[in-house]
């Protein structure tokens, strides 16, 4: 069935959009992505990174982009007033500009990226990362972005606060909506800056984001994603880093939307001392599926990375972890740890794990671990001989395996938040049904 | 210390001898009369011969897989010899009339038939390029019940076990490797024991592929009966040769319920020279199926091979039925391992363990690739499995690829990986104390391995540590 489908989703697809005054090299990239896409079509199991995802039921959808211009009530904004500069973005199409007032900051510029097209750094960065030769979504990405946010800041800035770009998504256009996101963050030497991306939205949907992230030397940069959209949409999001010498990422991300959701992350370790913090959480349930993808590339000696995600099932959820961590052959003094670890709630619940290692050199201290299992019966009784009823017990153990991604999130408002949504998330297990299985079925 | 390394890792591979043993070949190529022609020779009835034909009509359907993380030169099937037999002059009655060349070939080796036979008490079955040319202490396994025999007797004695069991665990349409051996396998060993019987003494084959331009694809079954139990060796060499021979083999365990069946190989085939050139390509599928409350423990040493490609798997399908997996593997010079195993549960209460050890030294690349299935009929299933690399030189690779599916959520499983090199601290305590350079890589590798090597039957573990040392010599740095 999808054999007969997907050459027409392809054809609608492959037309590169363009966007009024865009740069000649911008229009040539557009073009040699959207010929990219037409060759490599839509992404098959049949493909190892693509194993456990499907995406004929989106491939199926003939999706058109909103030409509409963004009207109507403001989104509601999750962070209120408290980022310094704030984009909202609806169906792909810029909303709401926030930025006036960080703007007025020398070292600082955020801007729509239709409108940053011919600034130096553009020119110098912008799809130089994010790999359109053999990814297809970041091709498709690249023919038809419609939007997005730039982000430069100058050397030595530290930006006090937080950047939040928000997206959202609506499924009531009339026809199906795709909308492709294109994000350009460089942070210069030296400088300091923390980025949330948040996703939401309702009914059915589908989002495309590319990030691509510089982080020159010495730079600290702190990248959050909070991807909530809704139940019924597609999601498919690449952040691409590249990080320069002795500079210090961190990325987090937090999935508890979408139906069907593609988050990945790929990140290159370019510079001498440059380190990495790579956080995930991804909390399912109903018929949810949420595929971690990440890469982390030690191209350049004396780098450390440090990868944890975490996932939490319940329902027919059925989530994916799939790690790779490459030590180049010049990378020695590399050290690299990677860990997966899920938790299995109910009986239809499925998880894959594929955490792997590809070294290509000696001088190196690579481990990875993964786990899967259930709640701890033994923390479990401990909890219900002090008087806690069982689903309050289980609830409290859920959310202590989830919390240690929350609790070390810098900012305050962010962390409250990210801990409302997920405490909200937490499965309401029901006791009874619960405990019948508990002899047999958890432990 | 970098040149004792050396030393040690440069090491000839002192099993390259050729016998001069004239042997009856049929000519290269891979067509239906080939087929016809083997099962001809061998005397074999209708139904082998059949399937044989069937999997050679499948073969040719097929692609050679090329997912594996390894790289060769394309294999040309046509160029192969597919039977190669020592040539016999009469029937023989009994061990002293083998060809005394042949036994010479093994007593260089180490096996000599009759030493083992008098001294260790393992009984042997040798397989030369593709035929089995003797099977000691036959009538004493066979007071008990055991048949342990070639495959070809096998098939003209037990026809029945043989068509019940052949193909079950592993089916003649599994994967490129697996058809092309169940088309043209010409011997192997076959061994089956009897209801509640303990084998009295390890089982053991000995393979050896010895004419030039021949490919060894052999095939073993072990049938264990409820309540057997039994515990098989094998070891492989072969002569040094410029060119890449093909070793396609096929293993099929089938233990039935309480039974249990301990596998033991030591890989040692021709590993190619320091540039890579030559070497066995070492294409094997392994597979075990176990039934209620059975056990099957695969251990490997894998030394040789200029390409390894081998995944001995457990099909955990009966309740509460173990399955376990014990690797040591070496790749030094341009060897190269894409190895590891596949646990498929799918009874109730299934138990696995899979620990593997992987060295890589000189231009060796290394990888594991395991696969751990929880299916959703396995409830309580349990896996824990660790791998561990060493890495000795700064131009080889380790790679570790686990894929761990849970499709039922009282499963526990864990995995563990850790890549490192051997510490210099530890070397400079060895050292310190007058262990030289090579005795304290050899010990700190051997202690690495020591988890697996403690799996192995004595005979075995002597060996293993002794040919580790070999295979190492000269590889840290």
């Amino acid at each position: 069935m999808s054999s007969v489908l997907v050459p027409d989703i392809r054809q609608a697809c492959v037309e590169p959009r363009h966007i009024d005054g865009e740069p000649e090299r911008v229009r040539r990239i557009r073009a040699q992505a959207a010929e990219r896409f037409q060759a490599l079509g839509w992404p098959t199991t049949r493909l190892e990174e693509w194993k456990y995802t499907s995406l004929v039921p989106l491939a199926a959808i003939d999706w058109k982009t909103d030409e509409r211009q963004p009207e109507g009530q403001d989104p509601a904004l999750p962070f209120g007033d408290r980022p310094v500069a704030e984009l909202t973005f609806v169906n792909g199409r810029l909303h709401t500009n926030r930025s006036a007032l960080a703007n007025e900051h020398p070292g600082i510029r955020i801007l729509p990226i239709r409108e940053a097209m011919e600034t130096e750094s553009f020119g110098q960065h912008f799809a130089r990362y994010a790999d359109y030769e053999r990814h297809a979504l970041t091709a498709l990405n690249t023919a038809l972005w419609q939007d997005g946010a730039y982000v430069e800041i100058a050397p030595g800035t530290a930006v006090e606060g937080f950047i939040h770009l928000l997206y959202v998504g609506d499924g009531n256009a009339g026809h199906p909506v795709m909308s492709h996101h294109r994000n350009l963050i460089v942070a210069g030497r030296g400088c300091q800056i923390t980025v949330i991306e948040s996703f939401s939205g309702k009914g059915t949907y589908f989002t495309n984001t590319v990030t691509e992230i510089v982080a020159g030397d010495g730079a600290v940069v702190d990248h959050y994603k909070f991807e909530n959209e809704s139940i019924e949409a597609f999601h498919i999001g690449t952040v691409q880093v590249h990080q320069e010498r002795s500079s210090n990422v961190t990325s987090r991300t937090i999935a508890t939307g979408g139906g069907l959701v593609r988050n990945e992350i790929n990140v290159a370790l370019t510079g001498e001392g440059a380190t990495l913090s790579m956080e995930g959480l991804f909390v399912l349930s109903g018929r949810q599926h949420v595929d971690n993808h990440t890469l982390i590339d030690h191209v350049a000696p004396h780098c450390d990375s440090l990868e944890l995600f975490k996932g939490i099932l319940d329902g027919n959820a059925r989530g994916i972890f799939d790690g790779r961590i490459i030590v180049e052959p010049d990378a020695v003094k590399t050290s690299s740890r990677q860990t997966n670890r899920n938790l299995l709630l109910s009986e239809t619940a499925v998880v894959d794990s594929k955490p792997s290692l590809e070294i290509h050199n000696d001088d190196v201290k690579c481990n990875h671990g993964s786990t899967i299992g259930q709640l701890d019966e033994e923390a479990l009784f401990y909890l219900r001989a002090r008087g806690i009823g069982e689903e309050e017990a289980r609830n409290l153990l859920v959310y202590a395996f989830a919390s240690e991604t929350v609790e070390r999130m810098k900012i305050d408002v962010v962390r409250e938040n990210a801990g409302r949504a997920l405490f909200s998330r937490m499965p309401r297990l029901k006791a009874e049904g619960r405990g019948q299985k508990a002899e047999g079925g958890l432990r | 210390m970098t040149s004792t390394i050396e030393q040690i890792a440069s090491q000839e591979y002192k099993y390259g001898f050729v016998t001069d043993i004239e042997s009856d070949q049929a000519p290269p190529g891979l067509n239906e009369d080939i087929i016809r022609l083997i099962s001809a020779k061998k005397n074999e009835p209708e139904w082998m011969l059949d399937f044989r034909l069937r999997a050679l009509r499948h073969w040719t359907t097929m692609k050679e897989p090329t997912w594996a993380n390894v790289k060769y030169g394309p294999i040309d099937y046509q160029s192969i010899c597919y039977y190669s037999a020592p040539k016999q002059k009469k029937k023989l009655n009994s061990l002293d009339e083998v060809d005394p060349e042949l036994r010479a070939t093994f007593a260089k080796l180490g096996i000599s038939l009759e030493e083992q036979k008098r001294l260790s008490g393992v009984a042997v079955d040798a397989v030369f390029d593709s035929v089995s040319v003797a099977t000691t202490f036959r009538s004493e396994l066979a007071k008990v019940g055991v048949i342990f025999c070639s495959f070809s007797d096998a098939v003209q004695k037990h026809p029945d076990l043989i068509r019940k069991y052949l193909g079950s665990v592993v089916p003649y349409t599994d994967n490129f490797f697996a058809t092309l051996n169940a088309a043209v396998f010409t011997d192997g060993s076959f061994c089956y024991i009897p209801k509640g019987v303990r084998c009295p003494m390890e089982l053991s084959t000995y393979f050896r592929i010895n004419s030039a331009g021949t490919g060894q694809f052999e095939r073993t079954l072990i049938v264990a009966d409820e309540g057997a139990t039994v515990s098989y060796l094998e070891g492989c060499t072969a002569p040094m040769r410029d060119e890449n021979q093909l070793h396609a083999a096929v293993v099929e365990l089938v233990a039935l319920d309480n039974a249990s069946i301990k596998y033991s190989t030591v890989q040692n085939w021709y590993p190619g020279d320091k540039e890579g050139r030559g070497g066995i390509y070492n294409f094997v599928t392994k597979r075990g199926k176990a039934f209620a409350n059975a056990k099957l423990s695969w251990t490997q040493v894998e030394t040789g091979s200029a390409i390894t490609w081998k995944y001995p798997s457990c099909i955990l399908q009966g309740d509460n039925s173990v399955g376990e997996f014990y690797s040591v593997a070496l790749t030094n010079h341009y060897q190269q391992a894409d190895t590891g195993t596949k646990m498929i549960h799918l009874g109730k209460n299934t138990r696995s363990t899979i620990i593997s050890k992987g060295i890589s030294a000189g231009f060796g690349q290394q990888t594991y690739r395991g696969e751990v299935k929880i299916m959703k009929s396995a409830e309580g299933a349990r896996n824990y499995s660790q791998c561990d690399s060493l890495l000795l030189g700064d131009k080889c690779g380790a790679h570790t690829f686990p894929y761990i599916e849970v499709r039922n959520s009282s499963a526990q499983m864990e995995h563990e990986a850790s890549t490192s090199k051997i510490g210099e601290d530890q070397l400079f305590y060895c050292q310190q104390r007058g262990i030289s350079a090579e005795d304290a890589v050899s010990m700190i590798v051997n202690g690495f391995c020591r988890e697996v090597f403690k799996e192995l039957p004595m005979e075995f573990a002597v060996e293993a540590t002794k040919l580790l040392g070999v295979s190492l010599e000269g590889s840290v740095g």
